[in-house]
Parts: C-alpha cells; structure tokens; sequence
C-alpha cells in the first residue's frame, strides 16, 4: 500500500506545556520561575537580615518568626528556589563552556540538577522541621 | 560571530558576560558563607561575622553582583512577556529602582 501520509507537509505543532517539556526543558523554565521568585523574596531576605544583625531581640524575634510553620514552608521554597538555580546556573556555565552539549549528556545533567536540588531541599527542610 | 546587519548597537553580549561573571561572584560567596556559617549559632558570633572587614568587603560584591544579575534576568523576565512598550518601560525602570534602593538598604545592614 502507497504511503499517502508522506506525501504532504504536515503543519508541525508542538505542545509548550510545561507538562509536556523534556527535562532539560523543565530545567530552563524553573530556572526561570526561581529567579523570580528569588526577585520577589529579596525583601524577606533582607528583612531577615537586617533584624537578626540589629540586636540581641531581633535576633531572637527572627528566631521566633522563622518557627512559625507558614515561614518554615516560605524558607524552605526559598532555599529550594536558591538550590534549583544555583544548580540550573552551574549546569549553563558548563555548558556555556561547551560541555555536556550532546542531547545524552544534557538530559542526563539536567536530570541531576533535580536530583541533587530536590535532594539538597529535601534535607534542609527536614532539618529545620 | 553570526552575519548580521551592523547598527552600532551592542547585541548583549555586555550583559551576557555580566549575568556569568556575577554568577561566579554568587557561587563564590555561597562557599565562603558555608565555610564561615557560625557553628554553634548565636547572636553575638553573628554579628561577628558581619563585624568583619572582609566579610562586609564580600557580602558587598554579593549585593553588587544580585543588583547587576536580577536587574538583567528581570529585564529578559519583562523583554519576553510584556509586550505593551510602555507597560515594559514601566516595569523595567520599577525593577531598576526597586533593587538598587534594596541595595542601600543592604550597604546599611553591612555597615551599620
């Protein structure tokens, strides 16, 4: 039988849902969602650090602060958007460099970027539970 | 280089360079910070920490380097979904101003 599918060009259309994203796609686009969301946190940081430096009570006051459980979950989603990015950040200097460019080596990288950020998240938070 | 149209313009690669090198600064200070995290923790060997020359000479370029490498993954963050030039412009020069008064509030934090 004829292969009448081949024949015409097909219009291409590619599914962009993040769902639907190879790894290294996800990678990018989370790299992206957690400089964000760093962006939006500076004044938490800073907030932090301005009064756990200013004295002995504020030091105490963020102490408290970060005990309550809704901080906990904001410090913890903080540090892993840190992570993810740091990590996501390290992955694009090297291949910046040109290395691990192949299509093997960047999924397999862009595997490990979750792997040691989710694990690294996964720690601290129990840690700090 | 790829073939292009010459305009005078620069094509990024200014803050390109910049995102990577302040990355460096970034990565850097994370594992000077890990290295000199005080252990066990308290207020006074954390005012202490900062009390130091060189860690406020450090954390300064770590603020330097957050201001330059927000402000271009912000501007790229607005370049990409904010088509309204106006709208854009707006949100830019907010974020422009936005981090470097958080700077000075750093620069206060630091040496107090």
């Amino acid at each position: 039988m004829p292969d009448l599918t081949a024949k015409k060009k097909r219009p291409l259309w590619y599914n962009l849902s993040p769902l639907n994203l190879p790894l290294p796609g996800l990678v990018s686009i989370l790299h992206r969602v957690s400089g964000a969301m760093l962006f939006l946190g500076l004044i938490g940081f800073l907030l932090l650090l301005d009064m756990s430096l200013a004295s002995e009570s504020g030091y105490a006051q963020v102490g408290e602060w970060v005990r309550a459980p809704i901080v906990k979950l904001l410090v913890i989603a903080s540090i892993w958007g840190l992570l993810h990015h740091l990590c996501a950040g390290i992955r694009h200097l090297f291949l910046d460099i040109d290395i691990g460019t192949s299509l093997h080596a960047a999924r397999r990288s862009a595997f490990a970027v979750f792997v040691v950020s989710l694990l690294m998240a996964t720690s601290i938070a129990v840690r700090i539970w | 280089m790829v073939n292009r149209i010459i305009v005078g313009a620069h094509y990024g690669l200014k803050d390109w360079l910049a995102q990577r090198v302040t990355a460096l600064v970034m990565i850097a200070y994370t594992v000077l910070f890990l290295a000199v995290w005080p252990r066990p923790m308290s207020y006074a060997a954390w005012k202490a920490l900062f009390a130091h020359g060189w860690m406020q000479f450090a954390t300064f370029l770590l603020v330097a380097s957050v201001l330059i490498h927000a402000w271009i993954g912000m501007r790229n963050i607005w370049m990409d979904y904010v088509k309204h030039t106006g709208l854009r412009l707006a949100l830019q020069v907010a974020t422009i101003l936005w981090l470097v008064g958080c700077a000075g509030w750093a620069m206060q934090i630091i040496w107090r």
